[in-house]
């Protein structure tokens, strides 16, 4: 038979889940069951207060995943749970980013800031906090720019899902 | 629920009775004090148990007799911990369940009062779905939600979590609980073309095997799986709980397949074209190595829970839907198959390969089960506890009705048995109700003898008795190198002298000319009664296939070489 589970590669799932206390948990067992790392997780309100969004990005099998996904939609409070790894979507991600950054090599970083059309967000004596948006591959890229001045720290929102033209997500 | 104003307790009792709540079973303490003041005078029979556990393993037994609800009741902290065992035994057999918990007051969740756990948190990888109920006025919704969820789609545990200050407030909107549960469907028939190709596949067979399991039994699909293998001429092999749906006395009937399976049942899936598994999961005790099973046999997988498709056996038509209505699909669109040759070799096979015994020496196990049911006749109704006398129950009490086969299959549950025989009999009262039990899980919910004493129920106890943890001890015979590790229960009480201790008459059996007298004597006793079968304490269960090896390396009998350590859990 063929291997249809093997590599890691990275998912990205979008479930619609009542507003209510314990789906978060419920949600994170049916990862934590099978040993399962969830690289980015994204709770949010929607346009209906009574359900929420969440994104998630995991990486493992495709069939585990596919498991993975059938299991979270057994559950009560999920709406639908939808893998859209492999299909065209909106998607985007938000960082900031603090590097370490002294008056002489500002520029070399504003330089890097513009081919990513990147924002500062603090400047200060020794730092340079900046934000920047886009797919996550994108900003992977920017963080690899970023190393060589020291990064002091780092936050990403995790990967936002949009289904594309009329359909809903 | 009428114009009076009633409390959340009371609220609760209400729509227990409307939902057809016959028996609640528990045990009280602070924070379930007002429901069980609110079931004082009411027409549901509060049965108090020993020991939670105990509670919920009778609401389970009484589910698996009668196919409704069953309702367990207890308090908050260590009440509700103690349930964790039977949730996860109902979760995993897909028994419909709801236990109600009292909690603390909201305002100390989470402050460590006394007796307060998270049990929500304790409980959500135990359970279907649950509630902490945090608003009076849900009280309704939720309950009505709880009774929904239990026994539809692929029944369950569902647990509700009722701090005190909630129960004890008073409702002031007692409108009937009207519920919507948009993430929750329930499958019926099964997809055109599933069944279309599920269909042309039944009819190319010429090995073909139906595999029943607990789902054909819950959905009560006994009629169309009779119909199936008799219209197909079609062998049925069952998995512990899908015992009797076809009943086993048929001709195509080849018994429970598996680790401890009968040999021609498992000869016959080794040999088999195609299977047809018909609301079974698949399970390591019947798959036994994943990538040998059923090798180039065609698959095809009906089931009402879509997560069941390709999670262990990869199919190659995967029905989605409730067993009967889907059969009810596929029986009329099926003619006869060219079956005959292959129900001539199972045949065969049955009558080379018997399910036998040794019959010299001390009292047999298998004696003492096969003779209990001859003696008890085709309507009895068995509960087993897991263990040894388990698989030789499975394999000598031969079941014609589903539900008068109850036995903890996914868990492996010690302690089940006996509770759930109580359960049992008051669902079904009239009936002769028999727990046969380890002398090891026995030991582990014996307590409920008094709540047996208390309600009079007549149920028969047969301790089949090793002195050992009989099961453990044959993997250390055979795997381990004759390394006895934890296994002697020494320290046994006198079994028949205990149960008089509890005013349950007692009887023994220690040689073999005891067995039949014994056992009718106990089984004529008005009563609750409890036989003591001292038996062999060295055997060990045959047929066996050791866990994680394929269904061909089957060991009819003790083998004579040493065995490697199976590669498969337990």
């Amino acid at each position: 038979m063929e291997d249809t589970n093997s590599g890691a590669a990275r998912h990205s799932l979008s479930l619609y889940v009542a507003n209510k206390p314990g789906v978060l948990i419920r949600v994170a067992l049916v990862f934590s069951r099978r040993g399962f790392n969830i690289d980015s997780l994204v709770v949010s309100e929607t346009q209906d207060p009574r359900f929420s969004r969440m994104n998630i990005v995991a990486r493992g099998g495709r069939d585990t995943l596919e498991q993975i996904l059938k299991q979270l939609n057994k559950l009560v409070d999920v709406i639908h749970a939808r893998d859209y790894s492999y299909e065209d979507v909106i998607q985007k991600e938000l960082a900031l980013v603090k590097i370490d950054c002294p008056p002489a090599r500002r520029p070399e970083a504003f330089q890097v800031m513009e081919a990513f059309k990147a924002k500062t967000i603090d400047l200060a004596e020794s730092t340079l906090a900046v934000e920047v948006t886009g797919s996550s591959e994108k900003l992977d890229a920017f963080e690899t720019l970023l190393r060589p001045f020291g990064i002091r720290d780092m936050v990403r929102s995790g990967k936002l899902l949009m289904a594309r033209g009329a359909e809903t997500t | 629920m009428g114009d009076k104003q009633l409390t959340g307790a009371e609220a609760l009792v209400e729509i227990m009775i409307e939902e057809g709540v016959e028996f609640v079973f528990g045990l009280p303490g602070g924070n379930a004090i007002p429901i069980y003041d609110a079931l004082v005078g009411r027409k549901i029979q509060l049965v108090l148990t020993r020991h939670e556990q105990g509670a919920v393993h009778m609401a389970d037994g009484y589910a698996r007799a009668t196919g409704k609800v069953g309702v367990a009741l207890v308090t908050s902290g260590p009440g509700a911990t103690n349930t964790v065992t039977g949730l996860f035994t109902a979760l995993m057999d897909s028994v419909p369940l709801v236990v109600i918990c009292g909690q603390s007051p909201t305002f100390v969740l989470g402050l460590d009062a006394f007796q307060e756990a998270d049990v929500s948190g304790i409980t959500y990888p135990c359970v279907k779905h649950s509630y902490l109920v945090k608003d009076v006025e849900d009280i309704p919704r939720v309950m009505r939600e709880a009774f929904y969820l239990a026994n539809s789609g692929r029944p369950g545990p569902v647990l509700i979590d009722m701090p005190k200050d909630i129960s004890g407030k008073v409702l002031l909107d007692a409108s009937p609980g009207e519920f919507h549960l948009p993430g929750y469907a329930v499958p019926r028939e099964g997809e055109a073309s599933a069944i279309a190709a599920a269909v042309k596949a039944l009819k190319a067979a010429r090995r073909p095997i139906l595999l029943v399991g607990h789902g054909a039994a819950i959905s009560g699909a006994s009629r169309e799986v009779r119909e199936l293998v008799e219209k197909m001429r079609m062998p049925a092999v069952s998995t512990l709980l899908g015992k009797g749906v076809l009943p086993e006395s048929h001709e195509l009937s080849l018994g429970m397949l598996g680790m401890h399976g009968t040999a021609y049942a498992n000869k016959a899936m080794v040999a088999c074209d195609l299977v047809m598994s018909v609301g079974s999961r698949w399970d390591d005790r019947i798959v036994g190595s994943y990538s040998d099973f059923c090798r180039g046999a065609v698959k095809i997988h009906v089931d009402i829970d879509p997560a069941e498709m390709d999670k262990v056996v990869k199919v190659d038509v995967g029905i989605v839907g409730d067993a009967r209505a889907v059969l009810a699909q596929l029986n009329p669109l099926l003619e006869r198959g060219d079956t005959e040759d292959w129900v001539k070799q199972v045949a065969r096979w049955r009558r080379e390969y018997p399910l036998s015994y040794r019959k010299e020496g001390k009292v047999r196990a298998q004696h003492v089960i096969q003779e209990l049911r001859a003696l008890a006749g085709d309507k009895a109704v068995f509960t087993t506890d897991v263990g040894q006398h388990q698989m030789w129950a499975a394999q000598f009490v031969g079941s014609e009705e589903s539900r008068n086969w109850i036995s903890s299959g996914g868990a492996g549950t010690m302690g089940f048995g006996f509770p759930a025989a109580i359960g049992a009999q008051l669902g079904r009262p009239g009936e002769l109700v028999i727990a046969i039990v380890g002398d090891g899980g026995f030991q582990m919910t014996l307590s409920e003898l008094a709540t047996m004493r208390n309600l009079d129920l007549p149920v028969k106890i047969v301790v089949i008795n090793n002195h050992y943890l009989g099961m453990v001890r044959q993997w250390q015979n055979m795997f381990y190198d004759e390394r006895y590790s934890g296994v002697d229960l020494e320290g046994n009480p006198d079994f028949a002298r205990l149960a008089e201790a509890y005013g349950v008459k007692g009887y023994r059996i220690t040689r073999p000319a005891d067995v039949r007298r014994v056992l009718k004597a106990a089984l004529e006793h008005d009563g609750p009664c409890l036989v003591d079968a001292e038996v062999e304490k060295h055997d060990n269960v045959f047929p066996m296939i050791p866990a994680g090896a394929p269904l061909k390396d089957m060991l009819l009998e003790p083998p004579r070489r040493k065995l490697e350590k199976p590669t498969g859990g337990t």
